[in-house]
């Protein structure tokens, strides 16, 4: 709007300051909006510098162009389930003594206690300790390398743990031709990802190394492979925000899979099988988390861009990378989340956020959807489907845009906020909602409740100013 | 002759009943017959085949795919049918429930109020230059209210305005009336053919009050703030609002109330205001009047601005004489402390005291202000008074330690104060001026005021007027008279 407009037309008012200027404009009969402004929650001058040449002139001109790019590639993926496969044929340098964990790189002694049984346990998986005593010992003496999932286009829920030997399943982003990887989901109970490391854990890991594995990898060649993006939009009308609730999206590729797993097996190995992923609502979790990363990488290393790629907790610590800024991690002490217990646990027996999840929170889902699942918005105290809506809303402030073909049925189908700008979250200090499960603190639990969390501002402050460093 | 036109979109999935309602949409479109929006599944393949809306492009779309199907009058029907069907799709813009509740950002707002075409920011300075460059993002003109912002600051915000033709009024702009609609500090005056730049807010707002009691009315009032006149900022927004003004065929005057211009600044201010094509007033305090270009007439108080804007006397209040004032004060009473809530009102009482031969101190000086003079006037809306507090038109409670101590000083004769009422301004200043004074039966000095207001006002002036002369206040008509009767007073007293 011109200034010339502004005299002709007479004053249309967005107030951000005092609120009774717009009310004495609203007594006038002219038309006011107040924002409800309040004081950054960034208070360090450099942060806000960085963020504020980020933000206008013609570098921030650029980084809006950056990030306009990296939403089109977001936008412009197709992710498709293909294969399920051994690790170790499809990571190269994933061999003997090396352990692909979620979050950014930490080592042995600064592990939380569910992250260092999954540890042990995947050691006795793989046979290189004969029990878990000897597991920790070697873990301890620095013969295991431990390196991140997200630095080999891989993902993996809670403790994240990638071997050798596990099946994981395989996304093609066919616009690109990039692939991501995940293992699959355990069920729910006494898990890996949640620090189990008895039989019964390893158990279950080896039936799906022997016979999901292979049968999913049949099936899938026989299906040509499973369209991801519309079981997504299916999911989300049906209430699904495929980071807590996942019971639509499991039932949809579950409809998709047991025709050609009928027909590539036995009836009983079907049913076995069948039987398992009915019987997990959250089996579908590890493939949004696979497409999630399949739809990410192309997204990395677009110079400038202020937009999230990666989002990955540790247990220790929450990382995130930025597009602009390559491969770097910039990462805070990881925080508490905050919702309901199972009987008979708190939040004393919680262990801190972890896990690779938070891609489904970088691609527009999880927290960002909550307004398609009210469900969830119950479960994690926000009660009522406005309040769930809210909680959305919210996250349009901090993204680039909207996804037009993932919508929101309550909100009249309008799209999932997608592409985080790490600008807009200083700016505003709003930081990602994020829901998740909660694990027990002691190794070999599992989940005691499931919460929201937010991603710690840091994280955001440090990138703005690697960038804003970086682009003078 | 009709068309059929198909396209596929795919791998889209959109819930049945949204693609329902967004073909009813289409297919009521002018020129189109008939449409349909669907994904491709077998089953919808054959409702519209049916239908007849199906071609060989939708007879190849598969069950992931969405076939949008139309029957049009000519190829531009469809096309313009098949654009508008693909942009509802876009859906995304969408945000509901949201509406209700106070967008948390600028650009949020924006969103709401799609139609915004200035942000009234009024922060505490220091968050006031980032809310600032957000709106000028927007595509909004600025009013910034804060004050605190620095010089750099504000020079940058206004060349960036420039750049992008929007206009910056502030920072420190107290007021503003556009179009008839008063913004932040303003009073209710009626709306009329002449046009007011100010650089400040009560200079602009005393003005609108008298030419209203004249008869006079605003057509638009715009604040550029205290600095845009100086060679620093180089009056970039002064200059804009002469162009706009210039441009609008119901503006027949146009009314410059400023602090002297900077030197460079002053020539390009005068000649354009002189080249407006409109009647010019400059009312610039202290001003050599000679130096302004034939075209544009020099008034030096806000009183004379506007007698010489309706070319009529202001009538003046039925007050007592400066003699018998005078009269009932302890010989030892011989100055006046001014105590303002308004800085323009502040720098025109000096004026006038300085007109009439006194010397005078002030906070916020005019060029000949002294040190340590008898007489001292004090703007209380000044910065180093306002830090972490609110302004004195806001809370007048502000200046009441500031009055109880002029109340109780034997030298002070005259204790000078300024009520501005109007929008934004606090609900009763009449009331806690009353309230900081002694007892009006014992001997003190003789408190005088002025209120700028207008019966239209929220806080109606007859009202406000009454308060203090119940409190033995001497109210005059504006304040150039107030100044006036305390500078006699001061000159009687000191004979």
């Amino acid at each position: 709007m011109s200034a010339s407009d502004l005299l002709k037309n007479g004053p249309t008012v967005v107030g951000v300051g005092l609120k009774g200027f717009v009310d004495d404009l609203k007594a006038q009969g002219a038309e006011a909006v107040a924002v409800d402004w309040r004081p950054p929650a960034t208070t360090d001058p450099a942060v806000l510098d960085a963020s504020d040449r980020l933000t206008n002139g013609q570098l921030g001109s650029r980084v809006d162009r950056a990030n306009q790019k990296a939403l089109e590639k977001m936008l412009a993926a197709d992710p498709v389930l293909i294969d399920v496969r051994p690790a170790g044929e499809l990571i190269e340098s994933l061999g003997d003594h090396k352990i692909l964990h979620a979050g950014p790189p930490i080592e042995w002694p600064d592990m939380c206690g569910p992250m260092q049984g999954a540890i042990c346990g995947a050691i006795v998986l793989e046979g290189w300790a004969k029990d878990l005593a000897a597991a920790e010992r070697l873990a301890e003496s620095g013969k295991i390398e431990f390196e991140p999932n997200h630095h080999h286009a891989t993902v993996g829920p809670m403790t994240g743990m990638t071997t050798q030997s596990m099946p994981l399943m395989v996304v093609e982003n066919r616009a690109f031709g990039n692939r991501a990887y995940c293992a699959i989901n355990e069920g729910l109970g006494k898990v890996m990802r949640f620090g189990g490391n008895d039989d019964s854990v390893l158990d279950r890991l080896r039936w799906l190394e022997s016979t999901l594995g292979p049968l999913m990898a049949d099936a899938l060649l026989a299906n040509e492979g499973v369209g991801l993006k519309n079981i997504i939009a299916r999911g989300l009308s049906m209430g699904d925000e495929m980071h807590q609730r996942n019971v639509a999206c499991t039932s949809l590729i579950l409809r998709e899979l047991a025709p050609a797993i009928a027909r590539v097996t036995d009836g009983d190995t079907a049913s076995e099988v069948l039987k398992f992923m009915a019987g997990n609502d959250q089996f579908f979790l590890n493939i949004a988390m696979v497409m999630g990363k399949s739809i990410m990488d192309p997204v990395r290393d677009i110079d400038q861009s202020s937009v999230v790629t990666a989002m990955a907790r540790n247990g220790t610590r929450f990382g995130i990378r930025v597009s602009g800024c390559g491969d770097r991690w910039f990462v805070a002490d990881v925080e508490m989340p905050r919702g309901l217990y199972f009987p008979g646990f708190t939040e004393k027996d919680a262990n801190p956020d972890m896990g690779d999840s938070t891609i489904v929170e970088t691609i527009g889902l999880g927290g960002f959807a909550m307004a398609a699942s009210p469900a969830v918005a119950g479960f994690v105290g926000a009660g009522s489907a406005a309040d769930a809506i809210a909680y959305t809303n919210r996250m349009i402030e901090i993204t680039v845009g909207r996804n037009p073909e993932w919508t929101i049925p309550a909100m009249e189908f309008a799209g999932v906020p997608t592409a985080i700008d790490v600008r807009s979250v200083v700016n505003t200090g709003i930081t990602p909602t994020i829901n998740t499960g909660i694990a027990h603190r002691e190794p070999g639990i599992g989940q005691v409740g499931a919460g929201v969390v937010n991603a710690p501002l840091s994280c955001f402050e440090q990138a703005c100013v690697a960038l804003a460093e970086q682009s003078s | 002759m009709s068309v059929i036109v198909n396209e596929v979109r795919k791998g889209f999935y959109l819930d049945s009943v949204a693609l329902m309602r967004m073909s009813a949409d289409i297919a009521a479109s002018d020129g189109v017959d008939d449409a349909v929006m669907m994904i491709g599944t077998p089953s919808n393949k054959q409702i519209m085949a049916d239908a007849g809306l199906l071609n060989e492009e939708g007879e190849r779309a598969g069950a992931n795919d969405l076939v949008i199907a139309l029957r049009a009058d000519s190829d531009g029907d469809a096309n313009r049918a098949i654009a508008k069907a693909k942009k509802s799709l876009e859906g995304g813009t969408l945000k509901s429930a949201g509406n209700s509740v106070q967008p948390p950002t600028l650009a949020s707002a924006c969103e709401q109020l799609p139609e915004a075409n200035l942000a009234l920011v009024s922060t505490p300075g220091s968050y006031a230059t980032r809310e600032a460059k957000a709106a000028l993002r927007q595509g909004l003109n600025v009013m910034i209210f804060s004050d605190n912002v620095s010089l750099a600051d504000e020079v940058e915000l206004k060349q960036q305005a420039e750049r992008d033709g929007l206009l910056v009024m502030g920072p420190d702009c107290g007021t503003a009336i556009i179009g008839g609609r008063a913004l932040a500090f303003a009073n209710a005056v009626p709306q009329g053919n002449t046009a007011v730049i100010a650089a400040s807010g009560t200079g602009l707002q005393e003005f609108s009050v008298l030419l209203s009691r004249m008869g006079g009315g605003i057509r638009h009032a715009i604040g550029v703030g205290g600095r845009d006149l100086s060679d620093d900022v180089g009056a970039i927004s002064t200059l804009m609002a002469i162009d706009l003004l210039a441009a609008d065929p119901l503006v027949e005057q146009i009314v410059l109330i400023s602090k002297p211009p900077g030197q460079a600044t002053a020539s390009r201010v005068f000649d354009k205001l002189a080249a407006s094509g409109r009647a010019a007033i400059a009312c610039v305090f202290g001003y050599d009047a000679s130096s302004l270009p034939a075209e544009v007439a020099y008034a030096g108080t806000l009183k004379g601005a506007a007698e010489l804007a309706v070319n009529a006397a202001l009538p003046g209040n039925d007050t007592p004489t400066a003699q018998s004032l005078a009269a009932k004060l302890a010989p030892a009473r011989k100055s006046i402390c001014g105590l303002y809530t308004g800085g323009t009102l502040c720098t025109e009482a000096q004026i006038v005291m300085q007109q009439a031969g006194l010397s005078v101190t002030s906070n916020a000086p005019t060029p000949a202000a002294v040190a340590d003079a008898a007489h001292e006037i004090i703007d209380l809306g000044a910065d180093e008074y306002t830090v972490g507090k609110p302004h004195p038109m806001i809370e007048p409670a502000v200046r009441t330690p500031s009055l109880q101590a002029a109340m109780t000083n034997n030298d002070v004769a005259v204790v000078l104060i300024d009520l501005v009422l109007g929008y934004g301004a606090h609900a009763n200043p009449a009331q806690v001026v009353a309230e900081a004074l002694t007892d009006a039966s014992v001997e003190r000095p003789v408190v005088i005021a002025s209120v700028c207001g207008t019966a239209g006002d929220p806080q109606p002036l007859q009202e406000q007027i009454a308060i203090l002369q119940d409190a033995g206040v001497i109210v005059c008509a504006c304040n150039a008279d107030a100044a006036q009767l305390a500078t006699d007073i001061a000159q009687l007293k000191s004979a």
